[in-house]
C-alpha cells in the first residue's frame, strides 16, 4: 500500500548548522507515529519542512505519492494535511465556533463562492460536532483568548480536524496540559484515528503520553534518526537513553 | 434581542441622517456630506488595517486618484457614473500592486512603504501639470445629473453621497460577515497559523489592500464634485494621517468605528472653531486622552461598557432567588 507520507533524504541547514540531517521515513495509512528527541534535535524543523513552512535544503516530501516539496502550507492543507504548532495558536479575538469554522472554510470552493455564500460556509453543524467531541460546548461562544490554556489546546487540536484531514501533524499536543485534560486529549485523538482512519505524526516530550498513544516511534538526535521501532523497544534502546541522559 | 436593538439604533440613525438636511443650513449640509465621504474612505482603511491588520498610510493617495479621475474625465465628456467607477477600479488595481510589499514587510516597515507611495503620488499630482494642472489644481468640477435629477444643490448632493455611503457600508458589512471577514481577522491575528489552515494569506492580503484602496478611490470620486475644486495639497500625507486617525479613534476592527471616527474628525474642528487658534490643541489633547485610556477607540469603549452591563445583569440574575 502506498504510504500517506513519504519523507526522503530531507536535510535542512541554517547557515553552518544542520538542523535536520538526511532524514527519511514513511507513514502508513491509519498509523500513529511518534517523533521524540531532546530539545534542538530538529523535530519542529522537520515538521516545518514537511508542511512547506520551510523549504528543505535537499530531499523531498510526498503525500499520497504526490510530491509536495515547494508547495505552500495552504496548498498542503487543501490536500488534507493539517497541523498544530508547538506554541498555542488559536485566534484570540474570534470565538471558539468561529475559530473552528475558519479552520474548515478554506478547504473547498473559490474566493468568490466564499464571499457570496453563507457566512458560516455551511460548517456550523461540523463545528458543533467538533465542539461536542472535544467537550467545548460550555465555552463555544467565548472568545478563544479568554479560554484556559488546556481548553485552548483542545481547540487548537480540534481546529486541525475541521477540514477532515487524512494526515495530521501534532507538535507537542501535551505540552502544558494538566493530567485530566491530557487523558481526555489522548482518548479524543485515538477515537478520531479509529473512526475516521486519520493518520497522525506526533512530536512529544511527554513519554507516557507518546508511548501509550503511538504504535511506532522515531527518535531524532542532532538532526538524525538514531532509533525507530515500537514503544517498548525504544524504551530499552541504549542509544535513546544515551541521547536523553547525555554523555 | 441584540439584533433587534441594533436594527432600532440603525433605523434611528438613518432617520436622523435623512431628516437633518431639512433643518440644517447649507454649510451644515456640506459638513454632513463631508462626513459621508470621509466615512467611505475610513471604511476602506478599516478593512485594510482594522480587519486584515495591514497598515497603510496611502489612503490619501487613493482618495486623490479617485478625485482626479472624476475631475479630469468629466470635462472630456465621460458620464459621472463611468468616471466614478473608473476611479474606483483604478484604485483597486493600484492597491493590489501596493499590496505586494505587504507580503514581505509588516508593521512600521509597511507604513514606510505606503508613506513613500503617498509622497510619490503627491509629486505626480503636483508636478505633472499637463495632466493634473499642477499646483493650480482643477476647478469648476460639476456635480452629476442622474436621469433629470440634478445634484447641484447641497441637499441633493448630500442625499446622493448618503446613498453611496449606504451602498458601500452594506458591501463591507456583507464581506465582513462572510468567510472573508473571518479570514481577514485570521490574517491580522496570526498569518502563519492561518496559512497552515488553508487560508491563502497572499491572496487575502492583496484583496484587503485592493478593496480598501478602491473604497478610498470611490470616496475621492465623491469628494471632487462635493468641493468642486481640488489641488494636490489636499491629498498629501496629512490626509492619510487624518484617515488613519479616524479609524483608530473610532475603533479599528469594529464595523461602526470608521463612521464614528469620521464624525469626530469632521465635526470636532467645526465645534471647536469657537476656541479659534486653540482648536487643534484641544483636538490633539482629546485624542491623546482617548488613546491613553482606551487604545481600542470609541467602539472599544462601547464594547467594554456592553460587557460590563452584561456581567452586571448576570450577577443580579444569579442573586435573584
Amino acid at each position: 500500500m502506498m504510504p500517506v507520507l513519504e519523507v526522503s533524504d530531507i536535510t535542512k541547514r541554517f547557515g553552518g548548522i544542520t538542523a535536520v540531517n538526511d532524514v527519511s521515513f514513511s507513514v502508513a495509512e491509519g498509523e500513529i507515529l511518534g517523533i521524540i528527541g531532546p530539545n534542538g534535535s530538529g523535530k519542529s524543523t522537520l515538521f516545518n519542512c514537511i508542511l512547506g513552512q520551510l523549504t528543505p535544503s535537499s530531499g523531498s516530501v510526498a503525500v499520497d505519492g504526490r510530491k509536495t516539496t515547494g508547495l505552500r502550507p495552504c496548498d498542503l492543507n487543501r490536500m488534507g494535511v493539517s497541523r498544530t504548532f508547538q506554541l498555542l495558536q488559536v485566534f484570540p479575538q474570534l470565538n471558539v465556533r468561529e475559530n473552528l469554522i475558519l479552520a474548515g472554510q478554506e478547504h473547498e470552493g473559490s474566493m468568490l463562492s466564499r464571499l457570496l455564500g453563507a457566512p458560516d460556509a455551511g460548517l456550523s453543524a461540523a463545528a458543533n460536532q467538533m465542539i461536542d467531541f472535544f467537550q467545548l460546548s460550555r465555552v463555544a461562544e467565548e472568545r478563544a483568548g479568554g479560554l484556559s490554556y488546556g481548553q485552548q489546546k483542545l481547540l487548537d487540536a480540534a481546529m486541525a480536524f475541521m477540514a477532515g484531514p487524512r494526515l495530521v501533524l501534532l507538535d507537542e499536543p501535551a505540552g502544558g496540559v494538566n493530567l485530566t485534560m491530557l487523558g481526555h486529549l489522548k482518548e479524543r485523538l485515538k477515537a478520531i484515528n479509529a473512526e475516521k482512519g486519520a493518520t497522525f505524526v506526533v512530536i512529544e516530550h511527554n513519554m507516557d503520553f507518546v508511548m501509550s498513544l503511538c504504535t511506532r516511534i522515531l527518535v531524532l538526535a542532532e538532526g538524525r534518526i538514531i532509533a525507530e521501532g515500537p514503544p517498548d523497544a525504544i524504551r530499552a534502546n541504549p542509544a535513546v537513553i544515551e541521547a536523553y541522559l547525555g554523555h | 434581542m441584540t439584533t433587534r436593538a441594533n436594527l432600532i439604533i440603525l433605523g434611528l440613525i438613518a432617520l436622523a441622517l435623512i431628516g437633518l438636511p431639512f433643518i440644517l443650513k447649507p454649510y451644515g449640509i456640506f459638513v454632513l456630506s463631508m462626513w459621508a465621504v470621509m466615512s467611505i474612505a475610513a471604511l476602506g482603511l478599516n478593512l485594510t488595517l482594522g480587519y486584515a491588520g495591514q497598515i497603510s498610510l496611502a489612503q490619501a493617495s487613493f482618495f486623490g486618484i479617485g478625485a482626479y479621475t472624476v475631475a479630469l474625465l468629466g470635462p472630456l465628456g465621460v458620464p459621472f457614473p463611468l468616471a466614478f467607477l473608473a476611479g474606483g477600479i483604478l484604485c483597486f488595481l493600484i492597491g493590489w500592486v501596493l499590496g505586494y510589499p505587504a507580503l514581505r514587510v509588516q508593521h512600521h516597515y509597511l507604513a514606510f512603504v505606503t508613506l513613500a507611495f503617498t509622497t510619490l503620488v503627491f509629486l505626480v499630482f503636483r508636478n505633472e501639470e499637463w495632466l493634473t494642472g499642477g499646483i493650480y489644481g482643477v476647478s469648476g468640477i460639476k456635480r452629476p445629473v442622474f436621469f433629470g435629477w440634478s445634484t447641484t444643490k447641497a441637499p441633493d448632493f448630500y442625499f446622493f453621497t448618503l446613498g453611496m455611503l449606504a451602498l458601500f457600508s452594506f458591501f463591507v458589512w456583507w464581506m465582513i460577515r462572510s468567510p472573508w471577514g473571518r479570514a481577514f481577522i485570521a490574517l491580522r491575528e496570526n498569518p502563519v497559523r492561518a496559512l497552515s489552515l488553508g487560508v491563502d494569506t497572499r491572496r487575502y492580503t492583496l484583496m484587503a489592500f485592493a478593496i480598501g484602496s478602491a473604497l478610498g478611490g470611490f470616496a475621492g470620486g465623491l469628494y471632487a464634485p462635493l468641493v468642486q475644486f481640488i489641488e494636490p495639497n489636499a491629498f498629501a500625507l496629512g490626509l492619510s494621517l487624518n484617515i488613519l486617525l479616524m479609524v483608530i479613534v473610532g475603533g479599528a476592527g469594529f464595523f461602526a468605528g470608521p463612521f464614528l471616527g469620521a464624525l469626530i474628525s469632521v465635526l470636532l474642528p467645526e465645534w471647536l472653531r469657537a476656541t479659534e487658534g486653540f482648536y487643534l490643541l484641544a483636538y490633539a489633547v482629546l485624542v491623546m486622552v482617548l488613546m491613553a485610556f482606551c487604545p481600542t477607540g470609541l467602539m472599544g469603549l462601547v464594547e467594554k461598557a456592553g460587557l460590563a452591563l452584561k456581567r452586571r445583569t448576570k450577577l443580579s440574575e444569579a442573586k435573584a432567588p
